[in-house]
């Protein structure tokens, strides 16, 4: 269960476009991947003023957002 | 430390204090030599650039501006210090430098970028708020083309070499800036003997007051496209508060220096063609949208590393070429013995604008895919 969303390499404002749109259709928990850290706090931002709670992975140049409801 | 550092600046006081700043330090390189109502504009200060390289011939519009050099190894430094250099590229960078060329012509139609669109209203200019308007329009429509499902694509991580080149290229104009060669006879460089680009502050001062925003803008992420693209988009108010900020400051400190001046005409470097201050911007907001950026925050980009951003960068200083070259860019009030002889957009201009607008939406149209 879930969605996954790779947002790795997209530019502003894509990776939180694509990370409301996989909250909105409410597959949880969402997973969204981005590789810069302005993408890392704009879906957490997006996610938390959405009432969702988001717990990060990082792993090599690489930030997994864990997005739950 | 620096986590916690982290943590303020991509904070709602985070992002005013960088504003806020902006705001103050653009009012007060105004009073320390640079144009009126120009604190930092930074289609005009790389235009100005364009013209010292000699790429455009425009004799009052020539000087390199440490402001720009600034902005970059500012962000640079930033980047480096909190470990977010990032060397990436290869996101339609033909693309990107297309649009940075219309970005700029469009913002010279205006006769100024966002910033300055902030700066001049806080100075008084009224027609601020047509081009401030249009910007917004010029935003709507590439956030419906966002919607949509518009994207360049992915970029690449690549060499950090890669990622030096736009910083380099910033300290090479520093050096041409301190060291003023002389390439030929009557070759580059050039610097304004009169006009706006004559008026600057002091080369120090100008270029710390720019590596302290961009040390400032690459930790809070301060974009003046995002701020209205953030609330169309999805109603945060996070980058606007930033926005908010640097005009509220600027205003203050106008009012404290007594330069503020209400109303259309004569405004310093400004004219009243209201439909094509709108429409010029609208260009310039539409352009700024599809590349995901201010012109600010691409110069910011760039110092982090970003090559897809630097090539709009350079698309703009190639755009100023072509604004100034083929007569597309606004033309100022000017006050002659007493008497305000009005300014406007050349037809080319016009032409120009309305041709940006349709590339864009073309590009806006074509590249698109099923989100």
């Amino acid at each position: 269960m879930g969605k996954q969303v790779d947002a790795r390499g997209l530019s502003c404002p894509q990776p939180v476009i694509l990370a409301k749109k996989a909250i909105d259709e409410g597959n949880f928990p969402v997973e969204v991947t981005v590789d810069t850290v302005t993408s890392r706090e704009n879906v957490r931002r997006m996610a938390e003023n959405g009432g969702c709670r988001v717990r990060v992975e990082e792993a090599a140049d690489e930030f997994k957002l864990i997005i739950t409801r | 430390m620096r986590t916690r550092i982290t943590l303020f600046f991509a904070s709602r006081p985070g992002i005013i204090l960088a504003g806020a700043v902006i705001g103050i330090l653009a009012a007060l390189l105004q009073k320390a030599g640079n144009p009126p109502n120009m604190g930092i504009c930074v289609a005009c200060f790389e235009r100005d650039i364009a013209g010292a390289l000699g790429l455009h011939r425009a004799a009052f519009v020539q000087y390199i501006r440490p402001e720009i050099i600034g902005f970059v190894l500012g962000s640079l430094i930033a980047a480096l210090l909190f470990r977010e250099f990032k060397a990436r590229a290869g996101s339609a960078p033909i693309v990107r430098f297309v649009l940075g060329i219309l970005a700029m012509i469009g913002a010279l139609a205006f006769l100024g970028c966002p910033w300055r669109a902030l700066l001049r209203l806080a100075g008084g200019d009224l027609n601020a708020i047509t081009g401030l308007a249009g910007l917004s329009a010029g935003i709507f429509i590439g956030v419906l083309f966002l919607k949509s499902g518009y994207t360049l694509g992915k970029s690449n991580k690549t060499y950090p070499s890669a990622g030096w080149i736009m910083p380099v290229i910033m300290m090479i104009l520093f050096l041409l800036l301190v060291f003023r060669p002389k390439f030929g006879e009557a070759g580059a460089l050039f610097f304004s003997e009169k006009g706006p680009g004559s008026m600057h502050a002091p080369v120090f001062l100008s270029l710390l007051a720019g590596l302290f925003i961009g040390f400032l803008a690459q930790r809070t992420r301060f974009c003046t496209m995002g701020s209205l693209r953030d609330v169309m988009l999805m109603k945060d108010f996070h980058l606007a508060s930033g926005v908010a900020a640097l005009l509220i400051a600027a205003s203050i400190v106008n009012f404290t220096l007594g330069a503020v001046r209400f109303g259309f005409s004569p405004q310093p470097v400004a004219h009243g063609a209201h439909l094509w201050n709108f429409l010029g911007m609208a260009l310039a907001g539409l352009a700024f949208t599809l590349a995901g950026g201010c012109p600010g925050r691409q110069l910011f980009l760039a110092g982090e590393g970003d090559g897809d951003a630097a090539i709009f960068a350079l698309g703009m200083v190639v755009g100023a070429g072509i604004s100034h070259n083929f007569n597309l860019a606004g033309k100022p009030d000017g006050v002659v013995a007493g008497v305000v002889n009005a300014g406007g957009l050349p037809v080319e201009g016009m032409i120009a604008v309305a041709a940006g607008l349709a590339i864009c939406a073309a590009i806006g149209f074509s590249m698109r895919e099923n989100v």
